[in-house]
């Protein structure tokens, strides 16, 4: 029996890292929002690694935040410790990652879900969509409640028709015995979309008690308070240290004779799983050279013996797992709590999407996480955060928003898949920002704080601060041009300390601040500023005038692309009517859609001349209305 | 890349006296500038539009003259482009265009790609709609003739020295990557600024030996060093005669000025030849005699091309045997000359001499075999049987031009180093410099990278 469940402006289908972040952004932007989750226990839940951030994706976490979403302020809360990765690189690459008490962290997630205003948060499992004319207007459970609304963003992650492969056993189920969501899968199909299959997988978890610690080595956390909110004030200083070991010989010696059990070999597994992500059964046969393996243990939190053993991704049998699990030194007598699976599930080609993670097949009805073939938390929850800004300000009548490459990772990611689509789990790489050095941890809320007070995700009071800061900065910039300093002994003397070579004349101190063995605690030394600044104030005065030349050089290049970007190209175009296309290059137009002429020109298989076709063929059209 | 500024040579190649190098953009006339100067001193940058200047283009660096100009000054949008335009008006013939193209692209323009001044043109407005389906098919048509060419230019010798460079490059690359993606990765090795000095040097000394030791790159700028030897008396100078009446003399430099060994330029069929001592065969008949017999091995060391003569109606001496010795393992075409005279040679002790070298009869006396002798260098240049000479002439600019931007970029890369410039950054310009070398062959797919990430280092959590 269907009957009439209410009427929102949103609805937000899934409540992991993708739909918390959907749902809260559609509240928070200002639209009437519904989130509906197969299992309220199951909110922002981890189901694999208990890990925040890393390279790429911390900084998304810190992007994420600077527009006003929740995965930052919600790991600064509850992790268990944190680490700020390459510190001995550039600016440009440097990471914060935060091991997560996972209970915690999805309570605190859960917490603040139920306090948004605006937001309604709701158990049930949609099985349909109400879509009318190609455009969505609700959802139907699988209890037969009907909610109508504006807009709908599905973030359904590994729950399409997952299925958990261990062993030579495999059944139907979401991830961590969840139920899995059948029917919308094939609803998505019946609308005509083009589903693919995938696969992940995760470790065996174990009891901490019965790890011999003293044969492994300490991984702790930084001794600095860190955060990847710039709102947080509050620190966890109580930290608890990870665990390095390795697979030995006999680990290996153990996956080569079982190899036949196990199911990516078997064939019994036919989803595509990521490269970055392998299986150690993969690890051991592609790198068969490699007489070891890192394995780290990583408590999954603060009152629980579970402890996640990073590196041994499987889907072996359960007994070959012990096996395993006994062969790697420190983990002799260890007691294994859950078996490692792999998991295979539905994923939509994300080619069939716009920039704003809105389906091209059906209007008003958008997608994000895992479900448009990418994995990881963070990747999904900035999909996620995007998802919902854009359907929560496309149901209330507002423009959408559209990173772009240089804007942030979350762009680059959005916009890889969305133009050249994925064949594997797609994860985020700092390789494939090509401005990276524009997409920095440290200035994630110069690049982005704007766009997050307009369209309302960042408040004004938050906004003032942000706009004091970058005054800041940019005074002290200043300051550093117009002070000389003088060759004096002073000056000299803190150079020689520091390996430099001396003055000869009086040098700016932004340009002494240049030279690499100097750094701006040596300048302010020589140069105090008169007011106090805040140490985020100087991070940004140091890098944006050490790095200037990079910087500048990057900022070129955007300006260029800046001038493609601005090229739009009308949705109505007719790639059939270009004559001189090339036929490979008409038919990916032709799935794509770009809408801008730089979009296009990043689309494998449409090479420069094409490129220089269609931009005759657009100012074509122009000259006609013109001249009409 | 719209709107940058680009050049090119606008008139058909190696025919006509004079060419013109095209630049248009908004740099043009700043560009110009830079490389002229006119007998006042007048800068371009001041001139009235659409106005015609007579001056010289110098090679910034060294103030050297490389070419007497006239430089037209056309500001937008009254241009074919409706940008600012020069166009430099010089010596035609491939050398010198060459030269003066070298210098304006060393100067930041761009090469421009087939039909861009004309797609310029049209997207400013200049031209109007029913011109447009034209401007598509040129596009198009150009350039997949120029991806024909790239294509055959694939299994070239060059395009497998540059791959085996840019995997090179790819590896450092991905080690970079590594380092920064999986920091905890334990046994990747650390790309140390001393690791990368050493791949940064090794790459530049492999780009610096391509650009020099391109045959074909040292041909397009100073011409195929060609020496005529043989002895006395078997018509070397008839020969130098009827190669530079035939095909016009581009630069003469006169002889009794101080260098010793004399240059001329001619172009025979598209191939620019530089005589060497051409004096020495005027005055003397034997360059042996007049500049020395070490002098006249290191001319000969440095030759591209050895035309050897002999005489048709002599017989072979031991000193016609010790020149084939003496030119062995060189690019040699034999030219037996005379044969409007009886026949004195042994010709098949002459075939089997040249082994596998071109022989050609004539009578340079009778005007005989010339145009077979022309052809011989024609083929041997064009069909590869010289040192990377599998290369066409429009890439060739373009090779160079991106083979000195790749060099540029790892030369950046190296200062940044040795500046202790963090190794992220380092590896930017490393980037431009692979993407670069990418351009060179017709590829430049950025997934490489990560594909090479993933091949070589086992990572995951």
């Amino acid at each position: 029996m269907q009957y009439e469940a209410g009427s929102y402006d949103v609805i937000v289908v899934g409540a992991g890292h993708a739909g918390s972040e959907a749902g809260l952004a559609a509240a928070r932007v200002g639209a009437k929002t519904l989130m509906l989750t197969i299992n309220l226990d199951m909110v922002a839940f981890m189901p694999c690694n208990p890990s925040v951030g890393g390279p790429a994706k911390g900084i998304v976490v810190r992007e994420i935040d600077a527009l006003g979403g929740e995965m930052g302020r919600n790991i600064d809360k509850t992790h268990i410790q944190m680490r700020m990765l390459n510190t001995g690189k550039g600016p440009a690459v440097r990471a914060l990652r935060a091991q997560a008490d996972k209970f915690l962290y999805q309570h605190e997630m859960k917490r603040t879900i139920e306090n948004q205003p605006n937001l309604t948060l709701r158990q049930g499992m949609v099985e349909q969509l109400i879509v009318e004319d190609d455009i969505v207007k609700g959802v139907i459970t699988q209890t037969g409640a009907i909610y109508r609304a504006k807009t709908v963003v599905i973030t359904t992650g590994t729950f399409l028709r997952g299925e958990i492969i261990l062993g030579e056993l495999k059944y139907s189920s979401g991830p961590n015995n969840q139920q899995p969501s059948i029917k919308l899968s094939e609803h998505l199909e019946e609308l005509g979309f083009d589903l693919v299959r995938f696969k992940t997988g995760t470790p065996p978890r174990v009891n901490s008690s019965s790890i011999d610690y003293s044969k492994t080595e300490i991984q702790p956390g930084d001794d600095i308070p860190r955060a990847f909110s710039y709102e947080t004030t509050k620190y966890i200083t109580d930290q608890l240290p990870c665990w390095l070991t390795y697979t030995s010989l006999e680990t290996h010696q153990i996956i080569d004779a079982n190899l036949h059990r196990s199911p990516m070999y078997s064939g019994m597994i036919k989803g595509t799983g990521p490269r970055y992500c392998p299986s150690i059964e993969d690890k051991v046969v592609r790198f068969n050279d490699k007489p070891r393996h890192q394995i780290f243990l990583e408590p999954e939190g603060r009152n629980t013996q579970e402890v996640y053993v990073q590196g041994l991704s499987t889907s072996l049998p359960e007994d070959v797992q012990r096996k395993m699990l006994a062969s790697i030194p420190g983990l002799e007598n260890v007691e294994m709590m859950r078996a490692g699976y792999a998991i295979e599930y539905d994923a939509i080609v994300p080619t069939q999407l716009w920039p704003t993670l809105e389906t091209k097949k059906v209007k008003n009805l958008y997608t994000a996480g895992q479900i448009n073939g990418t994995s990881g938390y963070e990747e999904a929850a900035g999909q996620g955060l995007m998802a919902g800004i854009n359907a929560g300000l496309r149901a209330i009548g507002k423009e959408e928003v559209i990173l772009s490459r240089s804007d942030a990772y979350i762009g680059v990611l959005i916009d890889d898949l969305v133009t050249k689509g994925t064949n594997e789990p797609y994860r985020l790489l700092t390789s494939r920002a090509e401005y990276r050095l524009l997409l920095r941890h440290d200035n994630a809320d110069m690049r982005l704080t704007e766009i997050g007070h307009k369209i309302g995700m960042i408040s004004d009071e938050r906004y003032e601060r942000f706009l004091a800061k970058k005054a800041a900065v940019e005074a002290e910039k200043e300051r550093l041009q117009s002070i000389i300093l003088k060759p004096s002994e002073e000056v000299q003397s803190v150079i020689r300390e520091n390996g430099g070579t001396e003055l000869k004349d009086g040098i700016r101190a932004a340009d002494l601040l240049k030279r690499p063995e100097m750094s701006y605690v040596h300048i302010q030394q020589l140069a105090p500023s008169e007011i106090e600044l805040d140490d985020e104030v100087t991070e940004q005065v140091e890098i944006q005038i050490k790095y200037e030349g990079y910087i500048a050089k990057s900022l070129q290049q955007v300006d260029r692309l800046k001038k493609m970007e601005n090229k739009r190209i009308p949705e109505d175009i007719d790639y059939d009517a270009i004559g001189s296309l090339a036929t490979e290059a008409r038919q990916k137009l032709k799935q794509v859609r770009p809408l801008s002429v730089a979009q296009a020109s990043r689309i494998s298989g449409v090479n420069p001349a094409d490129v220089s076709i269609l931009l005759v063929y657009l100012e074509q059209g122009k000259i006609a209305r013109i001249s009409q | 890349m719209e709107f940058d500024t680009i050049t090119a040579i606008s008139t058909p190649l190696g025919e006509g006296a004079i060419a013109i190098v095209r630049i248009s953009g908004d740099e043009a006339i700043k560009i110009a500038d830079g490389i002229f100067r006119g007998p006042s001193g007048k800068s371009l940058l001041q001139v009235n539009s659409h106005t015609i200047h007579y001056g010289h283009l110098i090679e910034p660096k060294s103030g050297e003259i490389v070419e007497e100009v006239m430089v037209s000054v056309m500001k937008g949008p009254k241009t074919f482009t409706r940008e600012d335009v020069v166009e430099i008006n010089c010596h035609g013939g491939i050398v010198s265009v060459n030269r003066v193209l070298q210098l304006i692209l060393s100067q930041g323009a761009r090469l421009a790609e087939p039909g861009e001044f004309t797609k310029r043109a049209f997207l400013n407005g200049r031209i109007d709609l029913s011109q447009a389906e034209a401007v598509m098919d040129l596009i198009r048509a150009k350039t997949d003739k120029a991806m024909n060419v790239a294509l055959g230019q694939m299994e070239g010798r060059l395009s497998k020295l540059i791959q085996k460079l840019r995997q090179e490059i790819l590896e450092t690359l991905a080690v970079v990557e590594v380092n920064i993606d999986y920091p905890e990765y334990d046994d990747v090795e650390e790309m140390t600024h001393r690791l990368f000095l050493e791949k940064g040097n090794y790459v530049k000394q492999e780009i610096e030996k391509l650009l020099t030791t391109s045959q074909q790159g040292k041909i397009l700028r100073d011409g195929l060093a060609t020496v005529i030897i043989g002895r006395p008396n078997v018509g070397k100078s008839s020969l130098l005669n009827s190669l530079v009446q035939e095909n016009k003399a581009i630069v003469t430099d006169i002889p009794g000025t101080t260098r010793d060994v004399i240059e001329e330029y001619v172009n025979v069929r598209g191939v620019p030849l530089k005589l060497v001592d051409t004096a020495g065969i005027r005055e003397t008949e034997d360059i042996v005699e007049r500049i020395g017999v070490e002098r006249s091995r290191a001319v000969l060391k440095e030759a591209d091309l050895i035309l050897l003569v002999l005489n048709y109606s002599d017989e072979l001496t031991a000193e016609d045997e010790s020149l084939f010795e003496a030119v062995s393992g060189m690019d040699v075409i034999v030219i037996v000359n005379k044969t409007d005279l009886p026949q004195k040679i042994d010709l098949e002790r002459v075939y089997e001499l040249a082994r596998s070298h071109k022989v050609v009869t004539t009578s340079l006396l009778e005007e005989q075999g010339i145009d077979e002798l022309e052809e011989s260098i024609a083929d041997l240049f064009f069909e590869g049987s010289l040192e990377a000479g599998d290369l066409t002439y429009v890439s060739n600019t373009r090779h160079i031009a991106l083979l000195g931007q790749a060099l540029q970029a790892i030369t950046d890369a190296i200062d940044a180093i040795e500046m202790g410039t963090p190794i992220d950054l380092v590896q930017i310009d490393f980037t431009k410099a692979w993407e670069l070398l990418g351009e060179v062959i017709g590829e430049s797919v950025q997934d490489n990278l990560i594909n090479q990430l993933f091949s070589q280092f086992c990572l995951g959590k």
